[in-house]
């Protein structure tokens, strides 16, 4: 289990799934990143793990069908807002296997 | 050092590969690779020895992953693979096909929902051939069984600007113009699931596999869900070469490596009756001469109780001589044959359902 630990000031912080992770070598659990809307929280980790937008998100663009996006606990989509200090939590859906 | 036969195995958990000298009498088994993601389709381009595997993942989407040492490491990579953003997006990655001349760096991808890709980087980016899509005929494409899949590619051996695709079910389509413009080319096929005054449309058909033959690039051969047909003028007309099989149904097509009539095929008993093995018998049924006769191979292969498929991407040969046919079921056995289909043995079984089978000489 990994713990949402308090962020750098200004700082979200974004927990990814084991099986993300594993697709993009160096990629880490747990991350620290600034950002207003998932949408940006989207940009970010692919400017880190190059390709990592199109694993979570299609072309229309919107999340994937079998990939849940919550922002401090609650259901979210790529223009949901992220406060400073947030955790936003990216899992595989149970459906998805 | 002598050569290696390589089996490139796509199954619906992962790519599987394996290995063998060319007696082809032992082999030893890698994998499950690409993270047991559903694969749909794994080739080897011999010019550059890469290998590739398609496929699509319910959680992360569609993605072509390589590897350039034989299986130890992979990458993936999706980039450019999409459509705009009012469309259906792609669901899979269903077919890949190194171009006959692309130094090992451009190949073809088809795609659900149909449309086709290529890659001029060896699959690290692609980009969309968008004539396909736009034919006049695209909506009025049909899902087949497995979804609107463009599961079919045949590049012209010589001719880098000409490719024919298959598509389920909107039938077979040519390009002259490396993919601009495309013509469908279906005339003589049958399209039994139509009305009856609507049996030949020019599109709509349901291919199932397409083949071309070697050093015949005119020769096509395609088991269709309702027929087996052989063209000698590029697609433009089809000629029924099923009488002799136990029926017109089936997925897979492998054609021998130097003999343009010598053809492999693996009937089935029927789309409404199950689609297992005629008479719950295995046989590969394999024709001398351009589909005029018929025999059935079935030494080695069990005789009872045999109720698996074969998926239509599920059967190749080799290039060596005697040439070595393989065929992978839907239960998760693998068959192989080193002298051109008489005898086989299973060399593997118990894997996931097996979606394709294909070889690399190395």
């Amino acid at each position: 289990m990994i713990e949402a630990a308090k962020p750098a000031a200004g700082h979200a912080v974004v927990l990814l799934p084991p099986a993300l992770v594993n697709l993009f070598p160096g990629a880490e659990r747990r991350v620290e990143l600034a950002a207003s809307r998932v949408d940006e929280v989207i940009t970010a980790l692919d400017a880190r793990w190059p390709g990592m937008r199109d694993r979570l998100c299609d072309s229309r663009p919107s999340i994937r069908r079998h990939i849940n996006v919550f922002v401090d606990g609650e259901r979210a989509n790529l223009d949901t807002a992220i406060s400073a200090g947030a955790e936003v939590f990216i899992i595989t859906a149970i459906s998805g296997g | 050092m002598g050569e290696k036969v390589l089996l490139l195995v796509g199954t619906k958990k992962g790519a599987f590969i394996l290995s063998s000298d060319t007696s082809r009498s032992s082999w030893s088994l890698r994998g499950p690779f690409c993270d047991t993601w559903p694969i749909n389709h794994v080739v080897g381009d011999s010019a550059s020895g890469a290998i590739y595997a398609a496929g699509g993942n319910e959680w992360f989407g569609p993605a072509v992953w390589k590897t350039t040492d034989f299986g130890e490491s992979w990458t993936h990579s999706s980039e450019g693979l999409s459509y705009p953003p009012e469309e259906e997006p792609i669901k899979m990655v269903w077919s890949l096909a190194p171009a006959a001349r692309g130094a090992g760096k451009t190949l073809y991808a088809g795609v659900q929902p149909a449309g086709l890709f290529r890659s001029d980087d060896g699959g690290a980016s692609w980009h969309h051939l968008s004539g396909l899509r736009d034919h006049p005929s695209r909506p009025e494409w049909q899902p087949g069984g497995a979804g609107l899949i463009l599961h079919g590619l045949v590049p012209h051996p010589e001719d880098e600007k000409q490719l024919w695709v298959a598509i389920s079910a909107a039938g077979v389509f040519h390009t002259a113009d490396g993919g601009e413009t495309w013509e469908p080319r279906n005339r003589g096929t049958r399209a039994d699931f139509n009305p009856e005054d609507q049996r030949y449309p020019e599109f709509g058909q349901c291919v199932h596999c397409l083949v071309t033959a070697p050093g015949m690039p005119d020769r096509l051969y395609q088991q269709n869900h309702c027929g087996m047909y052989r063209s000698d003028d590029g697609g433009r007309g089809w000629e029924s070469i099923e009488a002799g099989l136990p029926s017109s149904f089936g997925f897979p097509a492998a054609v021998h490596p130097r003999d343009p009539d010598t053809l492999y095929l693996v009937p089935l008993n029927g789309d409404i009756a199950g689609r297992y093995m005629p008479e719950a018998r295995a046989a590969v049924w394999r024709t001398r001469d351009g589909g005029r006769s018929w025999d059935a191979l079935r030494r080695g292969l069990p005789q009872q109780n045999v109720f698996y498929g074969v998926l239509r991407q599920a059967m190749a040969t080799d290039r060596l001589d005697p040439a070595g046919v393989y065929f992978g079921t839907g239960s998760g056995s693998l068959y192989a044959s080193a002298d051109e289909g008489e005898s086989w043995t299973c060399v593997a079984e118990h894997l996931p359902t097996i979606t394709s089978v294909e070889t690399l000489v190395i």
